[in-house]
């Protein structure tokens, strides 16, 4: 154990460690659903879990992990860009729906402000929770920034943003299902709207229409929400 | 050198999202207007699908494991997280659900209620949305 931790701790000083790491869990989480078919055992779940034990057990610090593991996340940013290129492929559909479309992204953004706001009457929680909650559907990036500036805490909010995301992306095919949500257009909304950018990455597993949807309705109710919010606390 | 040329575009597109965002006083992040530059050059025709198809089908494919690093932080924030923990989970979770299917229901209700004028859909014709989403269910 002495010498695994020391062992660790060497490897974690080098470049690529963090950026390793995340692809070797990630790996073993695909294995892991291809093996078990259990939806509860999706690749960011297991390669999550596996990357805090392992580094519970090093006692590597996550800074020291996130440094190499940026390798990975700077690619969010190119990647929802390229989230254009199905967009533009299915703008033909876009302008013949506009009108569901915005009115999806506009009522999910509404039932989102509504639940966080009935939450936090029955709980009796003051503003700064609710400033905290509000950004919880939309993208990391939008979120983080509408926290600060409204006064929420950032670190709840980041956290809020990963377990709603990792919601959509595990229970979104369910959700659908259960709730007949029937034209790709819906789905890809249903899912951008609610769960971000992470739950694009399903909605864009599940088809184009949907991806491209998806994407757009981040963007869409990233901007909305960022307008609406300062307006109510 | 087709992925160079690929790449170059996306990165470039990313890096002018990113000034946008500096620039201007909206916190609307780099992504979101790297997004819409996106789009409009693609409507405008100054960049073509086949420019960046390959290499965007590859990022929009690994976008999932984007994410750990992000999710792994809950390590960090836990201590903060579970003050609020419950109200937290509840508005995460089941408040995510209620949007997910407000926002979908709503778009199909409004697509029913517009779609007697007919839709086109990837070049097939629709009547209605149930057409699409036979096939949908079917291929599940």
């Amino acid at each position: 154990m002495e010498l695994f931790s020391r062992m660790a701790n060497t490897l974690s000083t080098t470049l690529f460690f963090g950026a390793a790491l995340t692809m070797i869990a990630f790996s073993i989480g695909l294995m892991v659903q291809n093996k078990f078919k259990i939806k509860l055992l999706n690749p960011i779940i297991v390669s999550v879990a596996i990357i805090i034990i392992f580094l519970k057990l090093t006692g590597i610090d996550y800074n020291t992990y996130n440094q190499g593991a940026q390798l990975v996340s700077i690619f969010l940013t190119p990647a929802t860009v390229c989230l254009a290129v199905p967009l533009y492929e299915k703008l033909q559909l876009l302008k013949d729906n506009l009108l569901a479309v915005l009115g999806g992204i506009l009522s999910g953004v509404g039932a989102n402000l509504l639940t966080i706001w009935g939450v936090c009457t029955v709980f009796n929680l003051d503003k700064t929770v609710f400033a905290t909650m509000a950004p919880k559907s939309i993208t990391t990036a939008i979120g983080m920034a509408l926290s600060e500036e409204t006064g929420g805490i950032v670190n709840i909010t980041v956290a809020m943003i990963v377990i709603t995301g990792n919601t959509g992306y595990l229970l979104a095919e369910a959700m659908i299902r259960i709730f007949k949500i029937k034209s790709p257009v819906a789905k890809g909304i249903a899912i951008g709207t609610s769960t971000h950018v992470l739950g694009t990455s399903k909605a864009v597993e599940l088809g184009d229409v949907e991806g491209a949807m998806s994407g757009l309705a981040v963007a869409v109710a990233g901007i909305i929400t960022v307008i609406v919010v300062p307006m109510l606390i | 050198m087709k992925y160079i040329k690929q790449l170059t575009i996306i990165i470039t597109i990313s890096l002018l999202g990113e000034v946008l965002s500096q620039v201007l006083p909206f916190s609307i992040p780099a992504s979101v207007y790297g997004l819409f530059l996106m789009l409009a050059a693609l409507m405008t025709k100054i960049i073509k699908v086949e420019h960046v198809k390959e290499t965007s089908d590859f990022l929009m494919d690994i976008m999932p494991i984007m994410f750990v690093p992000a999710s792994v932080g809950l390590m960090v924030s836990w201590g903060l997280l579970k003050e609020i923990l419950i109200p937290a989970l509840i508005v995460s979770i089941l408040g995510t659900l209620i949007v997910m299917v407000v926002s979908g229901k709503t778009v199909d209700g409004i697509m029913r209620l517009v779609s007697k004028d007919t839709v086109m859909t990837d070049g097939i014709t629709v009547d209605g949305i149930d057409v699409t989403s036979d096939d949908m269910g079917g291929a599940e």
